[in-house]
């Protein structure tokens, strides 16, 4: 081999590692930039966003009190709107008593289980999805701003292995669309970067509000692998790594996804 | 539950055409899916809406199968005078909603 052709193997070999890396930082989008004017016209306007329904019905079951505690989540955090501004943004966060990161859901069902003495409510539920959204609206235009420290690095670790390892019938990554093949179509839609800024969304798919985790569970059953059950270790070490791969942009929630 | 977001706006100028927006929380199950059993899922949908201002009906709706879930509905009128504009839906299983709204004519 001459040194010419050396050096062009080399540049060659770079390349293709460097389309395999992590999108850059300047180039990151929002599901909402790949979304048609529609229907970022329905996300941008309040009184036609449906998600905006389930943010009606949070709202007032924060001021319903429950439980045998007989207690209202507004009775121990009073106005959410303020309260409550950023904490969407934080989540997944380190819970001490688990040793473990939780979502937003799972803290919800702690406070119920912790102070409300009330029953869990179940992945998925109306109620439930009507509390995340209400209390994700309050972080809308926030910076996603998860905590990294020595606690929480294993877990995103953990989330970033499973990002990148293929599984399912198809042997797919995560990262293969998400990092190598973003802003291409896939039947009709454009693939987008991953990074959840608006959840729980509303997904015109679904005709109706879903979470993160349903999501990541669509796609798992997309490439045919077995999906996580809601609110394993595996899916919110997923979460949490998404979220450090977006920290800094803006959250949209609840946003309206194709 | 229940819930709608209304939006008309809250003053106008007479003759002037005014946007009245209403979003209303509903399934809209079609009748035509089936379950994992294979059983139908029964039809449950809102039949009907109307809009009426100061009791006169200014706009009506027949809503039928896959129309969307969460029915969106935007019409205009002119504002003619102050009072109260009543929107309501009804539909399938006994679903009735009743909203309303005021508006200011000067």
């Amino acid at each position: 081999m001459t040194p010419l052709r050396g050096l062009w193997a080399v540049i060659l070999l770079t390349a293709t590692a460097a389309f395999a890396a992590e999108i850059p930082r300047a180039e990151r989008r929002s599901g909402y930039d790949f979304m048609s004017r529609e229907t970022r016209a329905m996300q941008d306007d309040d009184t036609a966003n449906p998600a905006m329904l389930w943010v009606l019905e949070g709202e007032a079951l924060w001021r319903r009190q429950v439980g045998a505690a007989g207690r209202a989540c507004a009775d121990c955090h009073g106005d959410a709107r303020t309260t409550m501004k950023g904490v969407a943004a934080r989540h997944p966060a380190f819970d001490a008593a688990r040793g473990r990161p939780v979502t937003l859901e799972q803290r919800i069902n702690g406070c119920r289980a912790e102070r409300q003495q009330a029953p869990p409510l179940a992945y998925e539920s109306r109620e439930l999805l009507a509390l995340t959204a209400y209390v994700a609206r309050q972080s809308r235009g926030l910076p996603i701003d998860v905590t990294i420290d020595a606690r929480t690095q294993p877990f995103v670790d953990a989330g970033r292995a499973t990002f990148y390892r293929r599984q399912g019938q198809l042997n797919l990554a995560c990262s293969q669309c998400h990092d190598d093949n973003w802003g291409r179509q896939l039947a009709g839609n454009a693939i987008p970067q991953a990074h959840p800024t608006g959840y729980p969304i509303y997904r015109l798919e679904w005709q109706g509000v879903g979470s993160l985790e349903r999501r990541l569970r669509g796609c798992l059953v997309g490439i045919r692998a077995e999906p996580y059950e809601f609110g394993a270790a595996d899916l919110v070490d997923l979460e949490l790594y998404l979220m450090s791969r977006a920290a800094g942009m803006k959250m949209d929630a609840p946003a309206i996804r194709p | 539950m229940a819930g709608a977001l209304i939006n008309v706006p809250e003053r106008a100028k007479r003759g002037e055409i005014v946007e009245i927006k209403t979003l209303i929380s509903h399934p809209m199950e079609t009748g035509y899916r089936r379950n994992q059993s294979g059983a139908r899922v029964e039809r449950d949908i809102i039949r009907l809406f109307v809009a009426t201002y100061n009791g006169t009906e200014i706009f009506r709706a027949e809503l039928h199968p896959a129309i969307t879930a969460n029915p969106f509905i935007v019409f205009s009128t002119v504002a003619t005078e102050s009072g109260t504009l009543t929107f309501k839906w009804t539909g399938d299983n006994a679903f009735s909603v009743t909203e309303s709204a005021s508006i200011t004519v000067d």
